[in-house]
This record gives structure tokens, sequence and C-alpha cells, in this order.
């Protein structure tokens, strides 16, 4: 598995961003921007080569739901890989999520092994 | 308050602090809250809505904040600044979450709104229902934090 693909971590809480970072840095993927929300995650999508998004669900201006939708209405951008990270593991939630065409979800709390195993599955599909 | 909802939020707590920072708090028993005033000295409040109105809130001392923080974030935190502000915040969606999935499965479809942070000492928690309020009392080895329940079943109404 690659583990020098650029991920995008987009969380509205620095704390997040930050525990997701030293997740992601255990599992051995060292190359991370981060996002405070949808929008600057956007601006950056279209700046730069973004291989994995990593966003959380709740946020305010854009939500991981709507920045997702644009990421997939965008035709640079709509193959771009989207794992939602998100402590809204409802039922309606996720449905909407798979519908909008998330790569796959992952329910908070989780554990370094947790995330490893949902990014590799992703990538394994490209 | 109906008593169906604690045991979620109380598993929930353990679920979150035991995953993320590490830590397996001990439980007390839970009581009736009178007034408003929080029982420690950081707060974090999420409102919800749904078949079930109300509020979460989840009240640490500076002790066991700080030790929850330097477990989850991997670096010591000696005072309670913005960043473990903002930890207390994700804390309590984080659990508001859980919980709300474990009644989800009881039948009931809640929706949150995005979490408050008060901090100081002797600060007021105003939940979204005015009171009263379930505390459940949970102790780390360093210190307490309490998760404050103000909920209720909305579909009793129909």
């Amino acid at each position: 598995m690659d583990k020098h693909i650029k991920i995008m971590v987009v969380d509205d809480f620095a704390t997040m961003r930050k525990v997701i970072r030293n997740l992601l840095k255990q599992v051995g993927y060292e190359n991370i921007v981060e996002a405070e929300d949808g929008v600057i995650a956007l601006k950056t999508l279209k700046s730069q080569k973004i291989d994995l998004v990593v966003s959380d669900w709740n946020m305010p201006n854009m939500t991981g739901l709507e920045l997702l939708k644009a990421v997939r209405a965008d035709e640079d951008l709509k193959a771009t890989p989207f794992l939602m990270v998100t402590a809204e593991a409802l039922q309606d939630n996720v449905i909407a999520a798979v519908k909008a065409g998330v790569s796959n979800y992952i329910v908070k709390p989780f554990t370094a092994e947790v995330l490893n195993d949902k990014i590799t599955k992703i990538l394994e599909k490209i | 308050m109906n008593v169906q909802f604690i045991n979620p939020f109380l598993e929930g707590t353990i679920d979150v602090l035991k995953t993320m920072a590490m830590l397996e708090p001990t439980v007390g028993k839970p009581y009736l809250k009178k007034g408003n005033q929080a029982k420690g000295d950081v707060s974090g409040i999420i409102g919800m809505t749904g078949s079930a109105r109300g509020s979460l809130a989840l009240s640490f001392s500076e002790k066991s904040i700080l030790m929850i923080v330097s477990n989850m974030l991997g670096e010591t935190y000696a005072e309670i600044n913005d960043e473990v502000r903002d930890a207390v915040g994700e804390i309590t969606n984080m659990i508001s979450g859980v919980a709300r999935k474990k009644l989800e499965s009881q039948g009931y479809n809640i929706l949150a709104a995005i979490p408050t942070v008060v901090s100081g000492k002797d600060h007021a928690i105003l939940h979204v229902l005015g009171g009263p309020s379930i505390i459940i009392p949970f102790d780390l080895e360093n210190g307490a934090f309490f998760v404050d329940v103000c909920l209720d079943d909305t579909r009793k109404d129909k």
C-alpha cells in the first residue's frame, strides 16, 4: 500500500484534526494537509492534488456531506476517494452519504487500526 | 426524564474515553441535579432534537480534562487553553453521537447541533429545557468529571 499519498483531513475541531493526523502517522501516512471546513477543503482540492479526503460530517459553513456532493459534481475532482468521519452513525445519514458517493465512512470514536483498515479498503478499489 | 436515556450516555462516555484517550473511568451513582452551576471547570454542551429533545453537558475538573486531552493528543497539557476547550467540544460531540446511535436502536431518531464550550470556576450550564437534569458522576485517578443529561421524550406527546 502506498503510504506516500497526500491525505487531506477536514474537521472544524483543531484537536480532532490533530488526533486524526497522529493516528495516520501511527499507521505510516506522513503526507497530510488540513482544512478547517468544507469551503477551505474545496479550495485546497482545486489548488493541489489530494489523493484522499478524510472529512468530518458536522461542520459549519459547509458540512462534510455538502463537500462530498461538491467534489462528486466537479469533473476534475469527482474521482477523489472520500472517507467520511462522523459521530452521526444514524441510518439516514449513512444512506445519504452512500447516495452522495462516499467511498467509505468511519464512526467516532475509532482506533488507528480501524482508520488504516478503512483507508486500505478504499485504496484497493482504485 | 426517562431513565432509559441514562445508559446510552453512560456507555457512550466510557466508549469514547477508552478508544480516544485509553482511559477507563469509574462510574458513580446517577442523581438529580439541583440548580444550574457546573460541577467542573470546563463544560461542553450540545443541543438535541427529534424524537427526544434537550441537551447533554459534560463538565470536567481541570485535572481530569488535562489528563484526557494529554492522552488523546499524545502531548502534555498543563492548563485549560483553547486547544483543551476545543477537545471538550469534540468529546461532547462524540459522546452525543455514540449515545444517539444507541438510542436509535430503541426507536429514537435524534439529531444534534454543534457543541459549545464554557469554562471558568462556577460557570453555569443552561440546558435547552431548563431542567431538571440527571448527573452521572465519573472518576479518573486524578479527578472527576460529570455527564449531565436533560432530555425529554417527545414521542409521549403524540
